[in-house]
């Protein structure tokens, strides 16, 4: 089983972000549980949700405290909340930011691996919220699928076009775009 | 259609598949997508039902009650303190013998204030005359459902169908919605042989005094016992049409379990996890999942644990002053047995606490290092 954790602030699409790669995972004819962290919601307050994905039926029903990948929606949660608490020896962290992997010397040093993208400007092209406030959440799940090879593009996209309530060939084209940068990246 | 859905819409699916016709609601954290979905369903045309918005849970049960009357299937949803609100007209409901089907998140009460998972809101109704059924993935929520209404209206008793608040309530997960036209063949559509008809005017619900009062009592508990077969019955006739069975109990690896633990909703589920874990150590260990509390299945756990050689009971609600309400029941199910194994009652996850795989590993940690319970009540992971 793999399990996920999502890190944002209130108003990035956290959750919906989450439920999108949900359905992507419900595509490929896998199981897959998701769930935000419940409590007080305000715009710009840290958020969580969490993922499970198998090839079997889900039982376990607690929250996810030791997850294999987390993904940071906005970097200024980092040093704010520990993003990296609980994640698995050799566990991934796939951040939103303009800086580059080794700018993360403390979770490398800790053995996780470090994956970035810059999908605030990838929303902000595509005219995804505001420039203030990017909804940033489709361009991370398009990176997100490149890094960890969990979910195929197409699948994305489908998850993406159906999740996304307005701007739904900019979200997928986002999606898409964060795919090409990550897969360019990931091959060196 | 393989979707993936939520607790909350896993309700609303239900009662659109089972063609409900009439549905009054309040909304309540954390049930108030369930109305959110109907409504919209019932304003653009996708579900043929009169939509009533009413100024409270009371009025929602009781328009509900209006409507069942007259021979129309009818649905709501609540929570809590919502469902605490509706708690006179649920006698009524039950009393005149009307087969609504609700949905109740179970969310823990206030003061203080929370949002989260408990069942006591449920277990406070268990007096009532509804039948409950506890539900423990999205699946079987939608599935229940359809089931309910095809139970409550052959016996004549309203049906509560429950889910954990965010834990089923908010997860997303993957559901099977079945085809509309094999529901219709499972479930007909409704025919009641006594209702309010102008054309055909009866009185319901007189004064009665006590030369037959009490006989209509005996009726609802007749119902009730009825009800256990038929639970079973069209749980078999479920599978044959969708697949997927539901009894009155689940069981898992309890054919040559010596130690048994019993739960319902939600920690049952994660129990299939840690059960699975404690065999890899060679431990015999099973799970019996409660999943109809009324009628409480009694027959059946005297049944499955003779024999046994330690039973631990996990309830995520507390009747204060006492221990938890399936504690309780499990244990006045084997009184009268000879030779019945001791049984350990344990509160745990109340408000929403997490219940993980370690919170029921150190539960069983306990049940097999203890001959025989030390305490009336185990409280785990108490913070004081």
């Amino acid at each position: 089983m793999i399990e996920i954790r999502f890190h944002g602030r209130g108003g990035q699409g956290t959750v919906v972000a989450s439920k999108a790669l949900a359905e992507a995972i419900a595509l490929e004819d896998r199981y897959v549980q998701t769930f935000p962290e419940y409590g007080v919601e305000r715009r710009g307050a840290p958020v969580m949700a969490y993922t499970r994905i198998d090839n079997k039926p889900i039982y376990i029903r607690s929250k996810v405290y030791t997850p294999n990948y987390v993904i940071v929606m906005d970097p200024t949660l980092i040093g704010a909340v520990d993003v990296a608490v609980g994640l698995k020896s050799g566990g991934s962290i796939i951040i939103n930011t303009e800086k580059r992997p080794e700018d993360y010397k403390n979770f490398i040093d800790k053995g996780y691996k470090v994956y970035t993208i810059d999908a605030t400007s990838i929303a902000i092209k595509h005219r995804l919220g505001s420039k203030a406030s990017p909804i940033v959440n489709t361009a991370m799940l398009g990176a997100v699928a490149a890094y960890t090879g969990l979910v195929g593009l197409n699948a994305v996209v489908e998850g993406v076009r159906k999740l996304s309530p307005v701007k739904k060939d900019e979200n997928v084209m986002a999606a898409k775009e964060a795919y090409k940068i990550a897969e360019e990246v990931k091959n060196g | 259609m393989r979707s993936v859905i939520m607790g909350n819409h896993a309700l609303s699916y239900g009662a659109k598949l089972s063609r409900a016709q009439v549905i009054a609601a309040y909304p309540i954290t954390p049930q108030t997508e369930v109305v959110e979905l109907l409504s919209q369903l019932c304003a653009n045309g996708d579900m043929k039902a009169k939509f009533i918005k009413v100024e409270s849970e009371h009025s929602a049960m009781a328009a509900s009650m209006g409507a069942s009357a007259t021979g129309a299937r009818a649905f709501t949803a609540t929570s809590s303190q919502g469902l605490a609100l509706m708690h006179e007209v649920l006698h009524w409901a039950a009393g005149a013998r009307l087969p609504i089907v609700m949905g109740n998140i179970n969310r823990a009460f206030g003061p203080p204030w929370s949002i989260w998972t408990e069942q006591n809101d449920s277990i406070a109704q268990r007096d009532t005359g509804w039948l409950q059924i506890y539900a423990s993935s999205n699946q079987e929520v939608l599935d229940s459902i359809i089931q309910s209404y095809k139970v409550a209206e052959k016996i004549s008793l309203p049906i509560m169908v429950i889910l954990d608040a965010f834990v089923l309530s908010h997860t997303y997960e993957v559901v099977d919605i079945p085809e509309q036209s094999i529901v219709d063949k499972y479930l007909p559509p409704l025919e009641m042989e006594y209702k309010l008809d102008w054309k055909n005017p009866h009185a319901f619900g007189g004064l009665t005094k006590p030369d037959w009062y009490y006989e209509l009592r005996y009726q609802i508990e007749e119902a009730q016992e009825q009800a256990k077969k038929l639970i079973v019955d069209t749980g078999k006739e479920f599978k044959e049409m969708f697949g997927r069975e539901y009894g009155l109990v689940e069981e898992y690896k309890m054919d040559d379990a010596e130690i048994v633990l019993i739960s319902s909703s939600t920690i049952a589920s994660t129990l299939h996890v840690v059960i699975d874990e404690l065999r890899e150590q060679g431990k015999k260990v099973g799970l019996l999942r409660i999943r109809v509390f009324r009628p409480f299945p009694s027959e059946e756990l005297r049944k499955i644990l003779k024999g046994r050689k330690k039973v631990a009971v996990i309830d995520r609600n507390i009747s204060f002053g006492h221990e938890g309400a399936f504690f309780t029941e499990t244990k006045a199910a084997l009184f009268n047995e000879k030779d019945h194994p001791p049984i350990f009652g344990f509160i745990a996850g109340l408000g929403g606490r997490d219940v993980t795989p370690d919170v029921l590993k150190d539960i069983f940690n306990i049940v097999e290092t203890t001959e025989w319970p030390e305490k009336d009540i185990y409280w785990i992971g108490v913070k004081l």
